[in-house]
């Protein structure tokens, strides 16, 4: 069945639908991973948005609801070229297709997707709108007005607390909107992983006594100021002295908790293929990424990770709390950087040591 | 940083192409010396291939052609003195040759040093139990396997596992030799094979994991620890066949990211155990049912496979491993596509790439055309799209096998069964067995359970035959590669086309271009008879167009070439070489005219059709070239101008073939009209050779009409010639043949400059070329076959288009042919352009040209040498002489003179035809001389006692099966065997049979009296690697007229 894509521009693509019909408005980001489709489908911090894949073969290996990051799918839509019909692999449990479909997100395929990708790149994330009828120029207002409103209450746990692994750390993780995989590389470095909800106060958490904080990654704006009482949380939780791990919107109201700003980059990073150097060591790792915006870091002292290609700050170390933008626990993407999980456990046991 | 004690570094390349080593490292080996120039590093150039770019002027600053031989490499270095040299660029040889240089201490006393990866790494990648072990300490899982040095071992453990096993010889190429055998009969016959023909006498016999799905990585690490991957690569067929002879897509297409990072971290891992500096390809097989995988092997250096990620990804591996060579990281490096962006990151396909080999089997119908752990093919095409299918249905065409679609004609008329039964065999024509099984109505489980092609790949082939079944060439956009799938402008990408889209990404550079736009057409992938050469030709094209002020644009489809380097030419379209595909990109070009005379065949066929379109062939005309190549108007012209050429008839038929060959008397020459490289051309010496041949032309070709001549045996010339709009001809050099007629030029050796031609004859070719190109109206190269047949030149053939020969003519005589012929096709006089006309001078130099065969891999075919090319390279040998410069070609091309003298092998087998048995008696003769025995089976024999010589007789294999002249051969006593018989090709035959067995067993086997004579000459004058001179061809022009 056609569908249009309707930019806030006026630009229009002429498309087909697949997975389900529909009309839809949400803002358009590309990611150019190559796999991985089923993580970036499922990955929380895609809330409110129109997912662009570049690579054109997407759904080749079908859906695997053991790679799945969420329990459902928070974007808006997606956008493949090639969407796959006949997928193979020997996990494969359906076609992406019908995974869309039941879960009622809209696909349009069939598209010109380097061109849009293009745009995008060339003007910025903007929004846009699949429908299946052309549209009026009066659509056009509508389309730029769209915002995503306070998506972290959207997408983060409802205050469900789960319990992972049985081992003498305890980390909390505060939930923002986390991906499977974060809980998943912790436990399975030896710590018991208690997932907070994203408005957990305080005392509930420290209650818990955690040994160690992991703050998740999550979609929108880090300062949104609907995020102002999680800033202000990390604030009291890094002063009592407990070692925290931050992730992408995890890295960033760290960030903004100790004094930095935050601001949107043209058109973000996503992808499975970007290149950070530790600036201790001068390595470089390739990592996943999936954000929209960045952290000025105007103190260079505690910048630990850089964006080799554009320069960004990709890691703050504030000695016992440090973050990172990309996403160290992949899924999809490069596992170079799991290392931090272990760093993240050693900063635990040393501070348990001195603490006693 | 640059290492700043880097002041000047040899350069290995990987000599002649050879199935398993083919143009890439011409490629690689080019990129590397621009990244040293770029930096001020002194180049020292070693090759003994002369049709490549890196041994170019304009390349390195010395340039040895000289054998690849551990001597000789060893006198340059202490001529030279460099401070390193560069290992990894030069393909298996280079990095053989730099292993054996540093291993025997010679680096250290020159001190040199070895750039890029270390001895340890390299033998830690190489040796197989070394590489095993390694593998096991960082525990990366590798296939049950055991080192063997001898049968019995392997044997051993086949029984142990009680599976199917795979033989794999240690540093061979292109894995010679290897095979999977079944039973213990054919393991005894695979592992005795292997071991003789592995250099260090090993075998890795290992279980055999057929069936699971073969993945790649290309991986690029620096001296800091860091490392990416270029490109992740899926091959179409699983396990069992090698990668150089599967279908090949980029990236992976089948594995969910769980299993990709999974395969992605071992390999990175294991290229961090190995410590690698620079490229790296691994090679993983994953178990299609879970998350097994296993580590068949790694490459520690640029390979053809990172000649293919690079093509794919816009990524140049061999130049960023040449800047770690250097001593700079990742982070240093920029992405020279974007401009902006750093080396250090993962390039970002929006699209999937298809590489399909190119097998030589049109050629020899007689060859096995299995294919399994042995590579066979001669080169391969690349095709880009949107889509598996349509990436695909690009590389079929591309291939140049006469086939739009997917549709194999000759698999039309078999039954079900039949194509059931074609199933189970793996051939060069899988891919069309199951094409045609999918339209008879096969269902993928089925075919899937047959094969273990993957049901993605399979659903792809359902596709194509569902939907379009061949390519719509209405309104094709064309699309860039750019190594971030759109993510940062890109600053010299290059073009693919789709045919669903809205944006046309070329268009914004071609409005950008203010001057005159000119299309060169490539020569697409490497075959039998159009080789590397023409890719050089192209290459100097473009830079000579790019020079004059216009904008170029390269029409290619061969990721292993220089030319479709994204920075060759000003834009590249990486696209088949047929005239939709040509006609679309003409379209938005709009170019002022195309060349087609630089591309051998593939592009010269293509001037007619173009040029009916109306488009402007530039230089020799379309018309022209079509008389050339249309018999009948060919032998009119020939009249017209009164010369002479071997008379023939054109016949469409047995009949008629057998009435012509009456007439003309045998021997005659037979080929089908409209060849390349004499595909399907012999010599017929009587009506049952003309049957069996009609029957095998007819059979690939029913409807071409097919050409006898009469055969003449003489002297065969051949003449480079550049000829400009004024009718000026200047001959840079003619050459003469060692070999007479009958031998394919491609495959004999050629003498530059002539020895046994008189200055009357060299007027009278002189004046004949003039005559043919003034009428011809030849603008530009023409390449003339000539031969001297009592004392008349007879005229074989005219090619308007650059030969095999211009690259070595040009580097010999320092004469720019390819530069000069350019700007004569775009209408510049000779005089315009410092040139007279008439024949060159000389150089005091000789130079040989010598053909280099691929026979081990081709199991099946015939190794005698006919009018059917065979070849698939070439060396040089440059010397002050005839003598040193025809020794110095054959060692280059792998002759062990030296040692063969030196060892206890000092007999020779002879086993003539009776038409060669009068000039038998003179070979013997210096045979004697050099001290060596002879045998011989009892006709030759026989003959050579009446003359008196002393000579043992030996049976043929089919009158004792016990002692014969095959266990002769066995018994190591045999150097040489010259070995020439009317009848060849079957296989079954006795001689074929002697031949083979010569080549399996690496004993040179000379299959024409001629190559017998020059070789026996080359050891009696007295040459040893020791005493040859070391010559720099950068400097041979300064010789110029002082010829001794």
């Amino acid at each position: 069945m056609k569908a249009y894509l309707v930019l806030e521009n006026g630009t229009v693509f002429e498309g087909e639908y697949f997975g389900a019909v529909g009309e839809v408005v949400g803002e358009i980001v590309f990611t150019t991973g190559m796999t991985g489709y089923l993580e970036t489908l499922t990955d929380p911090s895609y809330y409110g948005q129109i997912i662009l894949q570049t690579f054109p073969l997407i759904g080749n290996y079908g859906v695997i609801s053991a790679d799945l990051e969420s329990s459902g799918i928070h974007a808006k839509a997606y956008i493949v070229k090639h969407p796959c019909q006949t997928p193979s692999n020997f996990r494969n449990e359906g076609s992406l297709d019908a995974f869309l479909r039941e879960r009622g997100i809209i696909g349009l395929c069939g598209i010109d997707t380097r061109a849009l990708t293009k745009i995008i790149r060339k003007n910025g994330v903007m929004n846009g709108r699949i429908t299946a009828k052309l549209p009026l120029v009066s659509d056009l207002d509508s389309i730029k007005s769209y915002r995503v409103c306070e998506p972290v209450a959207k997408v983060a746990g409802g205050g469900e607390v789960k319990v992972q692994g049985d081992c003498k750390r305890r980390v909390a993780l505060i939930d923002f909107g986390a991906k499977r995989a974060i809980a998943s590389a912790l436990s399975a470095r030896g710590c018991e992983v208690r997932t907070f909800p994203y408005n957990a106060s305080v005392e509930t958490i420290l209650e818990y006594k955690p040994h160690g904080i992991m703050l998740s990654n999550g979609p929108g704006d880090p300062a949104d100021p609907a995020n102002a009482e999680s800033i202000e949380n990390i604030r009291v939780l890094q002063s009592a002295g407990i070692p925290i791990f931050g992730i992408c919107l995890g890295h960033q109201l760290l960030a903004l908790a100790n004094g930095y700003s935050t601001q949107k980059l043209k058109f973000g990073h996503r992808g499975a293929n970007q290149p950070v150097k530790e600036i201790s060591t001068g390595r470089v790792y390739i990592t996943s990424q999936n954000h929209g915006y960045e952290v000025i870091a105007n103190r260079t002292k505690e910048q630990s990770f850089v964006n080799v290609n554009d320069g960004t700050c990709e890691g703050l170390d504030y000695g016992k709390c440090f973050s990172v933008q990309f996403h160290p626990e992949a899924c999809g993407g490069p596992l170079d950087t799991e290392f931090l999980f272990d760093r993240f456990v050693d900063r635990i046991d040393e501070s348990m040591k001195i603490g006693g | 940083m640059l290492n700043k004690n880097i002041k000047k570094v040899l350069v290995i390349g990987s000599g002649p192409i050879v199935i398993g080593q083919a143009a890439e490292f011409d490629y690689a080996g080019t990129q590397a010396c621009r990244v040293l120039r770029e930096d001020g590093i002194e180049i020292v150039l070693v090759n003994s291939n002369p049709a490549t770019i890196m041994t170019d002027k304009n390349i390195a600053d010395k340039i040895y052609i000289e054998p690849l031989s551990l001597t000789t490499v060893k006198r340059i270095i202490a001529k030279e003195r460099p401070d390193s040299i560069l290992s990894g660029l030069g393909g298996q040889t280079g990095l053989t040759l730099c292993m054996q240089l540093a291993k025997s201490g010679f680096l250290d006393e020159m001190k040199v040093r070895l750039l890029g990866s270390s001895p340890e790494t390299i033998d830690k990648a190489e040796d197989r139990q070394i590489f095993k072990e390694t593998m096991q300490k960082i525990g990366q899982p590798c296939i049950p396997s055991v080192v063997a040095n001898d049968v019995e071992t392997a044997v051993e453990f086949m029984k142990e596992i009680g599976t199917a096993v795979i033989v794999r010889p240690a540093f061979t190429l292109g894995g010679s030799g290897g095979g999977i055998a079944y039973d213990e009969a054919q393991l005894r016959e695979i592992a005795e094979n292997g071991i003789v023909l592995s250099p260090i006498k090993q075998i890795l016999v290992e279980k055999s994991i057929a069936g699971w799905k073969e993945i790649e990585f290309e991986v690029m690490r620096d001296k800091s620890g860091n490392s990416i991957i270029v490109c992740s690569m899926e091959n179409f067929d699983p396990v069992g066949v090698h990668t150089g002879d599967s279908i090949v897509i980029a990236p992976t297409v089948t594995l969910a990211d769980k299993e990709y990072q999974m395969l992605r971290t071992a390999s990175l891992n294991i290229v961090e155990s190995l410590g690698v500096e620079g490229g790296c390809n691994v090679q993983l097989a994953l178990n299609p049912h879970s998350f097994e995988y296993a580590v068949i092997e790694v490459n520690p250096r640029v390979s053809r496979s990172s000649a293919l990620a690079s093509k794919a990804t816009g990524y140049p591996i061999a130049k960023v491993a040449t800047k770690i060579a250097l001593g700079y990281t990742l982070d240093e490096i920029v992405n020279a596509v974007t401009q902006t962006t750093y080396a250090s990151f993962e390039p970002a396909l929006d699209y999937v790439a298809v590489k399909l080999p190119k097998w030589p089997f049109d050629k020899f119908v007689y060859a096995h055309k299995n294919l399994g752990t042995q590579m066979k093919a001669t080169g391969e095409v690349m095709a880009i799209a949107d889509t598996f299918e349509e990436a695909l249905l690009k590389a079929v065409r591309g291939a140049e096998l006469g086939m739009n679609t997917l549709d194999l004609p000759r698999l039309a008329d078999k039954s079900d069964e039949q194509i059931r039964q074609l199933l189970d065999s793996i051939t060069d024509h899988r891919l069309f067995v199951l094409y045609e099984a999918i339209k008879r109505g096969f269902t993928i489980d089925q075919l899937y359970e047959i094969t273990k092609v993957d049901k993605w790949f399979l659903n792809g082939l359902l596709n194509i035959r569902n939907n379009s079944q061949s390519s719509n060439f209405n309104g094709l956009l064309y699309k860039m590669v750019d190594t971030c799938g759109g993510e940062f402008e890109a600053k010299t990408p290059y073009f693919y086309s789709i045919c669903n889209g809205t944006e046309n990404e070329a268009l914004p550079f071609i409005e950008n271009s203010t001057k005159e736009r000119i299309v060169v057409l490539g020569s697409g992938p490497i075959r039998i008879g159009q080789g590397i050469e023409f890719d050089y030709a192209c290459v100097h094209c473009v830079w000579a167009l790019r020079n004059m002020g216009y904008d170029v644009v390269v029409i290619n489809n061969n990721p292993e070439t220089v030319s479709t380097d994204f920075d060759t030419a000003d834009r590249l379209y990486f696209e088949p070489l047929c005239l939709d595909d040509v006609m679309s990109i003409i379209d938005i070009e709009k170019p002022i005219g195309v060349i087609a005379s630089f591309g051998g065949g593939t592009a010269i066929k293509l001037a007619k059709p173009l040029s009916e379109k109306g488009i402007e062939i530039l230089g020799t005309s379309a018309e022209s070239i079509d008389i050339c190549e249309d018999r009948e108007r060919f032998d009119a012209l020939l009249e017209e101008l009164e010369l002479k050429r071997p008379k023939g008839f054109t016949v469409m038929n047995v009949v008629q073939a057998l009435q012509s060959a009456e007439t003309l008397g045998y021997p005659v020459l037979m080929r089908p009209s409209y060849v390349l490289g004499g595909q399907n051309m012999i010599i017929a010496f009587n009506s049952d050779d003309i049957r069996e041949y009609m029957e095998i032309i007819l059979r690939t070709n029913p409807d071409n009409p097919i050409l006898i001549d009469k055969y003449l045996s003489g002297l065969e010339i051949e003449v480079d010639a550049i000829c400009d709009k004024d009718g000026a001809v200047l001959i840079p050099g003619i050459m003469e043949h060692i070999e007479r007629t009958g031998v394919h030029s491609g495959d004999s050796i050629a003498v530059y400059p002539t020895v046994n031609v008189d200055e009357a004859t060299i007027r009278k070719l002189y004046d004949i070329t003039e005559k043919l190109c003034k009428s011809l109206k030849v603008r530009g190269l023409v390449n003339i076959q000539y031969v001297l047949y009592e004392s008349e030149i007879y005229i074989i053939e005219v090619n308007p288009r650059a030969s095999r020969t211009v690259p070595y003519i040009s580097k010999v005589t320092g004469i720019p042919m390819c530069e000069l012929a350019t700007k004569t096709a775009m209408g510049l006089s000779l005089s315009e352009l410092g040139r007279a006309g008439g024949i060159s001078e000389t150089p005091a130099y000789t130079a040989v040209k010598v053909p280099v065969f691929s026979f081990e891999k081709l199991v099946g075919l015939d190794n005698h040498l006919g009018p059917e090319m065979k070849s698939t390279g070439e060396v040089l040998g440059v010397g002050r002489n005839l003598r040193e410069a025809l020794y110095k070609g054959l060692i280059a091309a792998g002759y062990k003179i030296t040692q063969i003298a030196e060892s206890g092998a000092r007999g020779v087998l002879i086993t003539i035809r009776d038409s060669d048995k009068p000039e038998i008696a003179e070979i013997a003769e210096k045979l004697n001389k050099c001290g060596f025995t002879l045998y011989a089976t009892s006709g030759t024999a026989k003959l050579l006692l009446s003359k008196g010589f002393d000579v043992h007789i030996v049976e043929k294999i089919s009158d004792n099966p016990r002692e014969n002249t095959a266990t002769l051969l066995g018994s190591g006593k045999i150097g040489y065997v010259i070995s020439t018989s009317e009848k060849g090709r079957d296989p079954a035959l006795d001689e074929v049979k002697i031949r083979r067995k010569a080549c399996t067993l690496g004993i040179p086997c000379l299959t024409s009296l001629d190559t017998a004579n020059a070789l026996i000459d080359s050891i009696l004058s007295g040459y040893n690697e020791e005493n040859t001179e070391l010559i720099d061809v950068n400097r041979i022009q300064d010789s110029v007229g002082e010829r001794l």
